[in-house]
């Protein structure tokens, strides 16, 4: 016996939303700081704009293909750290950790005559990375220490453990094609084209099929123009990307990869059960305790996703440089992720970020560092432009959340 | 306990849904309720007053299983039960609306409504469809027409809307007992009037409320029956119709303190 026994139905329930009426709510949502992915949109066409302008080759095909395999890496342990920042806290060890990563693979894959095969390797690096986040993900919340704390620790410890296990070497070397093919090897043309024809069809039909089911149920549904647009300007993107990296060497593997994790994650994030608890947990961690949700377990398990995934960014990093050295996972694999994570639009308070936020922070963070490395500038000029643009986008997102302060979206 | 609930008019036939028995709670040395009784039948508005300090948070966290009870027993559906943990309370069908809500700001109403429950569908997916729907009916069958879209993130929503989101959350779960801690207390007028009407239905649509108050205006508006606590013991429970704002205050704040059970039938007489 319900006790809140709705009446039934009408008939006249809330159909199809205008188009106007979507506009206006668009417009009201821009205006409330609930900016979504325009300013990062808008600073992709300036970033290339001012490139373009100051060197010809930033827009062309070679250097499109060299941007992404230049991202992945930073997108995969940016999509990763996100797993932290949506609880509101944060994982300082991510860089070393990609780094044991890298090492573990190319040591394990070394031809000394017992090497394993790559896909063993490569579930044993992973593996390894969910114990290493679950054990910073137990101390902090069995023991209480505060993440901010144990990662530092973490960054250190993991940075010890690249240096041990690269022993006196100092490099170690790549030498398995399957581990050097992922960020160095392309698609062929047509299967590119395949899959990003494959990928349309699957997000046309899920969109068809959420749309048919909410007129079913009489919920409000999204204008039919709109979801025609949403489809076309997926299939307008990967289009794009196909054709132009095809005119060079191809769509590289590692993108596959990457588009995958992407997908994947989002699935979770947005679908599923686990995702939902994650939000609940950033937003109001007491609330989730409250509704039954247990909040130690979803957080413990946010950490082991931050570190394998920081494993698998290493793991791309090494089948980039084919090798591995003292220096596997310092500065940049622990900077730009976390950087590019904020700069997508990702709080660092918890409840607010996405998976697009982290991929589209990274190509951010990834053109500024291939344009300026096109214009010859020092690394030094590199580091304090690249400062400058992350704190202009915490400063758009501060004033954005002014606007949704001011608009009590807080 | 039988005395007050033969002339309730609200009241269905029968003894009260959930019924308390000379419960008692200390913490360490301190000894927060002594020997209450306390009764609330199904269709009945029941407030629960007293000043700061008179163990009315105690008493409904244990009624919600957050605090084990020293002594006495919990009756509901004239069943002694034992309510050890907040899970015991929510499978017998009372749902706590805690003042500070319980809501995170960072999701929408349905999401909000569904926190901890939600409808998992085939392959793992969570089936919006089924949880927008019932949501949007569950806040049509408690009238509340002020919220526009369920989509939209509950930091969007004023303090009115988020505690009617949060009592639509209580009553989704074919509860039976809801337990209202200070709904009003941080509302203005207009939100106020939307509250107290909620209140008002709830207690129509045949749940029991429990609601606890300082402002006694409320509580004169919407209560059936009133039980006041003084320093962990009940010292009066009062019918709405028959007593008036100072006779309560005159309990609350003097009400004769004594273990002896009984001494309520003074007052009501």
């Amino acid at each position: 016996m319900s006790a809140a026994a709705p009446p039934a139905v009408e008939a006249s329930a809330p159909a199809t939303e205008t188009l106007s009426a979507y506009a206006r709510r668009w417009w009201s949502n821009v205006r409330g700081g609930e900016l979504g992915s325009l300013p990062i949109i808008i600073g992709l066409v300036v970033i290339a704009v001012i490139f373009q302008v100051q060197n010809d080759r930033f827009l062309t095909a070679g250097n499109f293909v060299n941007l992404i395999v230049q991202t992945a890496p930073y997108a995969v342990i940016a999509m990763g750290v996100t797993f932290a920042l949506l609880l509101g806290e944060i994982d300082l060890s991510i860089g070393f950790v990609s780094g044991v990563g890298g090492v573990l693979t190319a040591i394990l894959l070394t031809p000394d005559g017992n090497e394993l095969p790559a896909a063993v390797v490569i579930a044993i690096a992973v593996a390894a990375g969910l114990a290493i986040g679950t054990l910073h993900g137990l101390i902090i919340t069995k023991v209480g220490v505060p993440s901010f704390v144990v990662t530092l620790a973490g960054l250190l410890a993991w940075n010890g453990v690249v240096l041990l296990l690269i022993g006196s070497k100092g490099t170690v070397i790549l030498q398995n094609d399957f581990v050097i093919g992922i960020a160095n090897d392309f698609l062929p043309p047509a299967t590119a084209w395949l899959l990003a024809l494959v990928c349309v069809a699957l997000y046309a039909a899920t969109q068809l099929v959420r749309l048919r089911s909410r007129r079913t149920a009489r919920l409000e549904t999204d204008p039919p123009l709109i979801v025609a647009l949403r489809i076309a300007g997926l299939a307008v993107v990967l289009a794009v990307i196909v054709a132009v990296a095809n005119q060079d060497r191809g769509v590289p593997y590692v993108g596959l990869l990457v588009a995958a994790l992407f997908v994947g994650w989002t699935f979770v994030l947005n679908r599923t059960q686990f995702g939902r608890h994650i939000y609940a947990v950033g937003g109001n961690a007491e609330a989730a305790r409250r509704a039954g949700i247990d909040v130690d377990r979803v957080r413990i398990a946010c950490f082991a996703i931050v570190s394998a995934m920081a494993v698998l960014g290493g793991l791309i990093l090494a089948s980039r440089l084919r090798s591995v050295d003292t220096n596997t996972g310092g500065g940049q694999a622990l900077l730009y992720p976390i950087a590019a994570a904020v700069i997508g639009g990702t709080s660092l308070f918890g409840g607010r970020g996405t998976m697009k936020a982290a991929l589209l922070g990274a190509v951010v963070m990834l053109s500024i560092d291939n344009g300026l490395g096109l214009l010859g500038l020092s690394s030094g000029t590199k580091f304090v432009l690249t400062g400058a643009v992350l704190l202009l986008a915490v400063t758009v997102d501060s004033i954005s959340r002014r606007g949704r302060e001011a608009s009590g979206r807080a | 306990m039988s005395e007050g609930s033969g002339g309730r008019q609200t009241a269905p036939p029968g003894g009260p849904l959930l019924e308390l028995r000379k419960v008692s709670k200390s913490f360490g040395a301190v000894q927060v309720l002594y020997d209450v009784d306390f009764h609330v039948s199904a269709g009945e508005v029941m407030a629960l007053v007293g000043d700061n300090g008179a163990g009315k948070s105690t008493l409904i966290k244990c009624i919600a299983g957050i605090h084990p009870i020293d002594g006495g027993e919990i009756v509901f559906d004239s069943k002694p039960v034992n309510v050890s943990g907040p899970k015991d309370a929510a499978d017998l069908g009372i749902e706590v609306v805690y003042q500070d809500l319980a809501l995170a700001d960072n999701l929408d109403v349905v999401q909000n409504m569904y926190l901890g429950r939600e409808q998992v569908g085939s392959l793992l997916r969570l089936d919006e469809t089924a949880m927008e729907k019932r949501a949007s009916e569950t806040l049509k069958g408690l009238s509340v027409t002020t919220i526009s879209s369920v989509r939209q993130t509950v930091a969007g929503l004023s303090g009115g809307q988020r505690q009617s989101v949060a009592v639509a959350k209580a009553v989704m779960w074919n509860s039976r007992v809801v337990i209202l801690d200070e709904p009003t207390a941080a509302l203005g007028v207009a939100q106020t009037r939307q509250v107290l009407d909620l209140v008002k239905r709830l207690g129509e649509q045949g749940l029991a409320v429990i609601l606890i108050s300082h402002n006694l205006h409320d509580v004169f508006e919407v209560a059936d029956t009133i039980t006041v606590l003084r320093l962990g013991q009940n010292v009066a429970e009062f019918k709405r119709s028959e007593t008036n704002p100072q006779k309560v205050v005159e309990a609350i704040t003097a009400g004769t303190l004594s273990e002896v059970p009984g001494q309520d039938t003074e007052v009501l007489a």
